[in-house]
């Protein structure tokens, strides 16, 4: 199901993108920021369009909440510009602020109050109230509405980030700033919350959003991968996937670590990494996987299954990573 | 793997009138990686808070590394390491003052941190990084910081709360290969997580629902169960009924 909404989305992009409609609501040129002598952003340029949903992926520290912070108005850019929703963001913060809804990693509830009372909060503050735009919060809101009158401080760890969710997004904000909103957030309920924001182009609300799953990147318009301040590259999700050139063999065995650390040892083995109940393995340039199986029955390991597989997004990103970590 | 090292029979906690674990039973084996999944707020960290000595039961028996939870949580506290994903480490002190301090509050002699703090900076590949603030650090780093510490002063059990939690595909699996590695040394590993890939890793897994253990096997045996591909499809079933 999730493919399928993702085939519509692609769909209406390519639409907008031939009738030339596109509007952009972010275009970042050469935005680059220092802390001391940390570069945290280094010459950023990037834009995004009217109701798309753009996903920034990239290891801790690589620069995703400076630049949201930057998008925001919370920061200042050293160097570069900063456009959104047509105003700049350093000279027009003001009037910026009321249009932007954000959601930082940390949380941003008021611990003593309670659900209900920070969630109102947030609607008075941006002139609004909650009924006015309830149906843009109820598919996540549900969930913690039971327990409205429980203070933030009381709630778990994944039901604040519900609530921190629905306070950003209840003043109908055109533009919503994401930062890794599903972290912690429990599996089921992540898809939920997908859905949810896949809904939200309906009422124009464009999406930057970063997060550290590689299942949610797919589900992005566009991804702009980071890595130490840098963009590495911006693309769609299939066109990213599509990047992975070697041939993927999935490896299975009972014996999990031993097979592992087997496989690191293997000479002829390039890459190898656990993927939930298998091992995805790529090889060196002529090595064959019956080498590689007849090497792990050397080594003891009986059990163990070979197949060549699809690479998915994750499996790209991995590469991107390591090679730029190599760099 | 037949020495108990976690007991826990009829575990009830109410805070007021809410029944945040309800009647909960399980026993996990020395050396083993347990997971203990669930749904926002079934009661996960709840039960991590009382298992380590952190919080009291309000009805139950709860033994942990062979202590009573209600009369001997000190010692539990002693003899467990506990890492969650927010509070784990003191933002403003750096990695070797971290570790001193956590030595202290573990009972240490000033030798022994002294040992452990070097042997530790080496694995970690550290060295150079002593006398940095930890809010400098990513937080990948400071969570395997973190787990390190969490085990400085050697305990059979290490209680791991979203361990990994926002952090990134690569730095996510060097953290497993940790927990793989602490657990082939017989220390028990006790973890909660969101990544249902992670899941896998484990050698059982519980799946909490609204305070109650709903399923409890190995992650193949689960999915037999619930005639499912993966844990995370067995997850969803049980979580959207
Ligand atoms: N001090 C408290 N007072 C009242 N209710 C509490 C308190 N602490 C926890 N709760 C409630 O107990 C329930 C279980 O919370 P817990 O933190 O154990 O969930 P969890 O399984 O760890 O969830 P998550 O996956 O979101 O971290 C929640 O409904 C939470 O709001
Ligand atoms: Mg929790």
């Amino acid at each position: 199901m999730a493919l399928l909404n993702q085939g519509c989305r692609e769909k209406r992009f390519l639409q907008l993108k031939k009738n030339n409609q596109m509007k952009k609501v972010i275009e970042s040129s050469g935005v680059t920021k220092s802390f001391g002598s940390t570069q945290a952003l280094d010459d950023i340029t990037f834009s995004v369009n009217e109701s798309e949903i753009f996903g920034f992926i990239g290891p801790d520290g690589a620069g995703k909440t400076t630049l949201f912070r930057i998008i925001t108005t919370l920061l200042v850019p050293d160097k570069g510009n900063m456009k959104v929703l047509g105003m700049d963001s350093v000279s027009d913060y003001k009037e910026l602020r009321k249009n932007i809804g954000y959601m930082p990693g940390r949380f941003s509830l008021y611990q003593d109050l309670s659900v209900e009372e920070n969630l109102n909060f947030y609607a008075t503050v941006f002139g609004t109230n909650v009924e006015e735009n309830y149906e843009l919060i109820s598919d996540i809101y549900s969930h913690i509405e039971p327990f409205k009158k429980r203070l933030a401080g009381e709630l778990s760890g994944g039901m604040k980030q519900k609530l921190a969710l629905s306070c950003a997004l209840i003043h109908k904000p055109r533009l919503l700033i994401l930062d890794e909103p599903t972290t912690g957030v429990d599996a089921v309920s992540r898809s939920e919350f997908w859905d949810m924001l896949g809904k939200l182009h309906r009422y124009n609300i464009t999406i930057v959003v970063s997060t550290p799953y590689m299942d949610e990147a797919i589900r992005c318009d566009r991804v702009a991968l980071i890595q130490d301040g840098k963009l590495l590259s911006v693309d769609t999700p299939q066109n990213i996937r599509a990047g992975f050139s070697r041939k993927l063999f999935t490896v299975k065995s009972a014996e999990k670590y031993k097979l592992l650390k087997m496989l690191r040892k293997n000479q002829e083995v390039l890459t190898v990494y656990p993927f939930g109940d298998s091992m995805h393995v790529t090889l060196k340039n002529d090595s064959s996987e019956k080498s590689v199986s007849d090497c792990l029955s050397r080594e003891g390991i009986k059990d163990a299954v070979i197949r060549e597989a699809e690479a998915g997004i994750e499996d790209r990103f991995l590469e991107l990573m390591e090679n730029g970590i190599k760099a | 793997m037949n020495e108990k090292v976690i007991y826990v029979k009829n575990l009830v906690k109410k805070f007021g009138s809410f029944v945040a674990n309800d009647n909960l039973s399980f026993e996990v084996y020395a050396g083993e990686i347990f997971g203990f999944l669930g749904a926002n707020g079934a009661g996960k960290t709840t039960t991590i808070r009382i298992l380590s000595g952190l919080s009291k039961p309000t009805s139950g028996e709860v033994n942990v590394a062979g202590y009573d939870a209600y009369r001997q949580s000190e010692l539990i506290k002693k003899n467990i390491g506990y890492m969650c994903q927010k509070f784990s480490l003191y933002e403003d002190l750096t990695v070797k003052e971290n570790i001193v301090l956590y030595g202290g509050i573990y009972g240490m002699s000033k030798s022994l941190i002294g040992e452990r703090l070097v042997n530790l900076l080496e694995k970690l590949h550290f060295q150079k990084d002593e006398n940095r603030m930890i809010s400098d650090l990513p937080l990948g780093l400071r969570q395997k910081l973190a787990f390190s510490v969490a085990l400085l002063h050697e305990p059979k059990i290490v209680f791991l709360d979203e361990p990994t939690g926002g952090v990134d595909p690569i730095t996510r699996r060097q953290f497993w290969e940790t927990i793989y590695e602490t657990a082939s040394r017989g220390i028990t590993v006790f973890v909660t997580t969101h990544y249902m890939d992670e899941a896998e890793y484990c050698d059982r897994i519980s799946i909490m629902n609204e305070g109650k253990i709903v399923a409890l096997d190995t992650p193949e045996n689960l999915k037999k169960q619930y005639d499912a591909a993966s844990v995370e499809e067995v997850f969803i079933k049980i979580a959207r009924p």
